[in-house]
């Protein structure tokens, strides 16, 4: 279904509009109010899409750079060219260890390749261990936001689900209560885990070293747990140097949930003694986007969820209308490039106010991007034969003045002579809830004209 | 200063009483306006509907009109970045180079083309002032809530020197209202939820009259007022600082 579609569907139950909004509001205004606290917090963005410009126009050299170091450190690198190698990938070291439990701190990267559901189906029991991605794997739904997955569910739906699947006491939605549970839950999960994969944040050229962020330290219960870790990246998670994370860990937390830093920053460089840790290396589409000119800086995205947060049409519509992997405005100048027709809607979910550009810690100009894809999307997918005509006809009319104004006054007419019943009827979409201007009886030209042949 | 005054067709066809303010205003400031016969549409509802292609016609004859003009003056935030950012479809001829320079928005002109603040109006109500995006975060008439930066407002600068009124905060200040062009149509929930919510801030606020440097984003908004009869009034700012209305106590 298209996003206005399903955009009215959720609008269907204003009051979750109404929390909704004001919950991804509320984490937005947290940002304000850390990011307005830090000296050149704007010299800090420029940095940072800096920093991922020359890393993307040299990543040929720095994925070599970093795959050399991570090898000497006794990592093991392995290249994903799309989601069926990287999903096979892990699969046959899963099967080399005969592990069958797996734990999975949060990556957006396996949820594009749909690992869950592939690795579940050879008999693997793969278990989210960030609360809220436990929450929406419990409720067999994707995630409705990058950095808070389970945002769309209220507590009362989460009490629900957890006396379903984990059996807890109805408890009227106490977080405490839910949360002490949750943890129990996993942590039986956790000490049971062969092995654990996770997502990577930021990995480093110069180190062959990688950081994960979490605040739950679901990562680190994991990995530390479990004989094997298995780190998946997509290839624009790179950086070359050490020295860079400082400026994408202060950007990173702030932008998403105003926290100075995430409660835990964990570095992983070399497997403890007698444990194995992966790196899978992903492209699925990434070179691609790199190719065209107009959208490469979207894979300058670290991933912070903060224009999902700041914007308006996301948080009345719902993580869920986007319908793809990564929702709101990155998501929908990231889709796309994947999939033109199915995603075809999205870029015009926006009213190109210019808040996510705005709001962006590494700079990406997502709503011109948005307004780039339209232009590609009108051109290269079937589009309603009314707003075709129309364009082409208001295309016409505005490069003819005579035109416009003839017309001009047959609209001003019908506007202020028809009933209202019959201006606010099908098919004007306007007029279901808005009323339309009553036409005047002069157009600004005309009154111009007057005026002017009184004067002289 | 030869400045010609460009009325955003929908302006000019709905909205008649905001292109005489602006002229009216200008004049008063002692601006030698002119307002060229053959001008019709920026382009801007075809560009962003993803046809720009579309309106080449209208942006051409766009330039035809305006390009000897030392300024460009419009009552639309909107317009005057669409031109800025998206005329570069066309050849870049000198003619359209000058055309991309030389727009203003009208409060943008007063505050640093002309350098004055005080325009001499009143208008003694609780205003609310709706921060269109593309003036806002496009030609940024002001700073945004977003960036980390001094604070600063061009409409608010004139506000602040019309006598008897009186600029009430909002909770969000610079949220979109939902219009969006043709978005408010395609998207027509999300776009009248927007409005609606948007509207609740001004009237929890106190605000009497809303206004803003776009007329677009107050006809999606007066489109719901109305249709709500709420106690609301929607003003453009070239209305309110071209007003004389007497003060009451």
């Amino acid at each position: 279904m298209s996003h206005p579609k399903l955009a009215s569907i959720f609008n269907k139950d204003e009051q979750k509009v109404n929390w909704h909004d004001k919950a991804l509001w509320f984490v937005r205004h947290k940002r304000d109010l850390s990011v307005h606290q830090v000296k050149g917090w704007e010299t800090l963005r420029e940095l940072g899409h800096n920093i991922k410009a020359h890393t993307l126009s040299n990543l040929d050299n720095y994925l070599v750079e970093f795959e050399t170091n991570a090898l000497k450190n006794g990592i093991q690198v392995h290249w994903a060219a799309n989601a069926k190698e990287h999903n096979t990938i892990v699969h046959q070291i899963l099967e080399e260890h005969g592990a069958k439990k797996v734990v999975k701190s949060k990556s957006m990267l396996t949820e594009e390749c749909h690992l869950n559901p592939y690795l579940e189906d050879r008999g693997i029991e793969v278990i989210d261990t960030d609360l809220g991605e436990r929450i929406v794997q419990l409720a067999k739904e994707p995630p409705s936001h990058i950095v808070l997955p389970a945002i769309h569910k209220n507590r009362h739906e989460v009490d629900k689900l957890f006396q379903e699947h984990l059996h807890t006491k109805p408890c009227d939605g106490d977080p405490q209560y839910l949360t002490q549970e949750a943890r129990k839950h996993l942590r039986e999960k956790f000490i049971n885990a062969d092995a654990a994969i996770t997502g990577v944040n930021f990995a480093i050229a110069e180190t062959g070293g990688f950081v994960v962020c979490t605040n739950e330290g679901n990562a680190d219960m994991g990995t530390h747990l479990a004989p094997i870790h298995i780190a998946c990246m997509g290839f624009e998670k790179l950086i070359p140097k050490q020295e860079h994370l400082g400026v994408f860990l202060r950007l990173l937390a702030r932008s998403a949930t105003g926290q100075p830093i995430t409660t835990y920053s964990s570095h992983f460089k070399r497997p403890m003694n007698g444990n194995k840790m992966h790196i899978v290396i992903v492209d699925n589409g990434r070179a691609e986007q790199l190719g065209r000119p107009d959208f490469r800086k979207s894979l300058h995205c670290i991933r912070c969820g903060a224009c999902m947060n700041t914007c308006p049409i996301y948080r009345r519509s719902g993580g869920h209308s986007y319908d793809a992997t990564i929702p709101g405005p990155i998501g929908s100048i990231l889709s796309p490039g994947k999939d033109l027709t199915k995603h075809s809607s999205l870029p015009f979910a926006s009213t190109l106010c210019g808040s996510c550009s705005d709001v962006c810690p590494v700079k990406i100009d997502i709503h011109s991007q948005l307004y780039k894809w339209r232009q590609i999307i009108t051109k290269e997918t079937k589009q309603p034969f009314v707003k075709k005509k129309s364009m082409v006809f208001m295309g016409k009319l505005f490069s003819k003045p005579k035109q416009f104004e003839r017309i001009g006054k047959i609209g001003r007419w019908a506007l202020r002579s028809l009933p209202q019943s019959m201006i606010n009827a099908k098919p004007n979409v306007w007029g279901k809830s808005r009323d339309l201007p009553k036409g005047p009886k002069q157009s600004f030209d005309e009154w111009y004209r007057n005026r002017m042949k009184k004067s002289q | 200063m030869k400045v010609g005054l460009f009325i955003p067709c929908y302006i000019n066809q709905l909205y008649p009483q905001v292109g005489i303010a602006t002229l009216e205003l200008l004049e008063r400031l002692k601006v030698e306006v002119v307002y060229p016969s053959g001008q019709t549409c920026c382009g801007q509802p075809m560009a962003n509907s993803g046809y720009e292609n579309e309106s080449e016609g209208a942006c051409k004859n766009f330039v035809e009109n305006f390009k000897n003009f030392d300024y460009i003056v419009t009552p639309s935030g909107s317009c005057a970045y669409h031109v800025k950012k998206h005329y570069d479809i066309i050849e870049q001829t000198p003619s359209v180079k000058n055309v991309r320079n030389n727009i203003y928005e009208l409060c943008d002109f007063i505050v640093n083309i002309l350098k004055i603040k005080n325009v001499g109006a009143t208008f003694p109500f609780k205003v609310g002032v709706h921060k269109s995006c593309h003036g806002l975060r496009g030609l940024r008439l002001g700073s945004c809530s977003e960036i980390v930066g001094d604070s600063y407002s061009y409409i608010e600068n004139l506000l602040q020197e019309v006598k008897g009124s009186q600029i009430m905060p909002l909770s969000r200040a610079d949220e979109c209202c939902g219009f969006g062009g043709t978005f408010a149509v395609t998207e027509e929930a999300v776009s009248v939820k927007m409005g609606k919510d948007k509207i609740k801030d001004h009237l929890d606020n106190g605000v009497e009259v809303i206004t803003a440097t776009d007329t677009s984003c107050l006809m999606h908004l007066e489109g719901l007022i109305n249709r709500n009869n709420q106690p609301l009034k929607v003003m453009h700012i070239a209305e309110i600082l071209n007003s004389q209305i007497a003060e009451t106590i």
